[in-house]
């Protein structure tokens, strides 16, 4: 072999990048901004660098999630459009590499987590991991069209184990934070679904839209988000909530139950001649929704620092 | 062909760039090893554990 061939070899050789897209940033991003909520509005302070620390360690927990999940999907990744750029398909890291990464940074986020914070931190994010790689990716996702709902747990627990990682425990408050995230997300990814469902059918993912049609989905989509309702309001009841927050709540569940109404009353023949403006319109709105929840926590958090917050 | 070899490749930068990172990675997690125990040692947290011998020290005012 000339050195020729074996530097053509190497041509797709990744990049540093290439192992931080592994992480799933974006997924990364949401998962750091609900941690830092859950830690932040905890009656419990950590010294900063230690909130740094859990928060970080969080976050690349998440990431080995996102890593172990890239090397047992690659197959599937291949032919959806919607993930034909990740690194494995796209030849740039090797699926034995994603895996490394995965399990590496899963032991070290999980260690660290409980070393710079405590240990029920660290075994929520270590059931965190496991559910997301093992119960979602490897079990549920490919065998039942309720792989959302019950994936959608894995998705939920940050800001409970951002509270875990300044209280040492789980509460009512920490709870609900999770039941918010969990039913949100069916009809987030329903929504999505509703406009992406080729990419499904090709993949053979069985998702909602897939097995059961497009009109049970929109069902589902109204009846989890009326459900959603009174959890997103109930948190304004407890000692993170405030009038502030049940204001902002209120709103927010007004605009999205209306949304879900009329997706409900829509069908495909609506929904082709505007080529799905409505669902693609209620799935954006849905990740204002969640934003805005927990930075109304987050408001009243501070308000509460400056004497005002709660009732 | 040893100069070859020598000649900047788009590969030797690709693993430079790895490289780069890799390191700016690890030592960012030394000082943050660091930096943790400052603060856990400044907050007076227990830095004993059991070790196989009883350790009066460690169960005082838990009753025991």
């Amino acid at each position: 072999m000339t050195d020729s061939t074996t530097l053509l070899d190497h041509t797709q050789e990744a990049r540093f990048g290439d192992y931080i897209a592994l992480l799933k940033p974006r997924v990364m991003s949401l998962v750091v901004f609900t941690a830092l909520t859950g830690l932040l509005v905890a009656p419990v302070s950590l010294h900063p660098l230690e909130g740094f620390a859990a928060i970080l360690f969080i976050a690349i927990g998440g990431g080995a999630s996102g890593a172990l999940n890239m090397w047992w999907d690659s197959d599937i990744d291949r032919i959806m459009r919607r993930t034909q750029s990740r690194p494995i398909p796209s030849g740039r890291v090797d699926r034995d590499e994603a895996l490394a990464v995965g399990l590496a940074l899963s032991g070290i986020s999980v260690v660290m987590l409980g070393l710079a914070a405590n240990w029920v931190a660290a075994g929520l994010l270590a059931f965190t991991i496991f559910f997301y790689a093992v119960v979602y990716t490897m079990w549920l996702k490919r065998s039942t069209p309720q792989n959302i709902v019950i994936g959608g747990a894995a998705g939920a627990f940050p800001p409970m184990i951002g509270w875990a990682a300044a209280t040492g425990g789980i509460s009512v408050e920490s709870v609900l934070m999770f039941a918010l995230i969990f039913m949100w997300t069916p009809p987030h990814f329903w929504a999505l679904a509703l406009f992406m469902n080729d990419d499904y059918t090709n993949a053979k993912v069985p998702m909602l839209t897939v097995t059961h049609g497009r009109k049970a989905t929109r069902l589902h989509i109204l009846v989890y988000t009326i459900l959603l309702a009174p959890l997103a309001l109930g948190i304004a009841a407890t000692s993170i909530g405030g009038p502030l927050y049940l204001a902002v709540s209120l709103v927010l569940n007004a605009v999205f139950l209306a949304g879900a109404l009329r997706l409900w009353r829509r069908d495909e023949g609506l929904a082709g001649a505007d080529k799905y403006a409505a669902e693609k319109k209620f799935f954006r709105f849905s990740l204002i929704y969640l934003f805005m929840h927990f930075v109304a926590l987050l408001a009243e958090a501070a308000l509460r620092t400056a004497g005002m917050g709660g009732w | 062909m040893v100069m070859a070899l020598k000649a900047e490749h788009d590969l030797h930068k690709r693993r430079f760039g790895r490289n780069l990172g890799l390191g700016i990675v690890l030592a960012g997690f030394v000082a943050l090893v660091f930096g943790l125990t400052v603060v856990k040692v400044s907050n007076g947290d227990s830095m004993e554990a059991f070790d196989h011998t009883a350790r009066p020290g460690l169960t005082e005012g838990t009753g025991q």
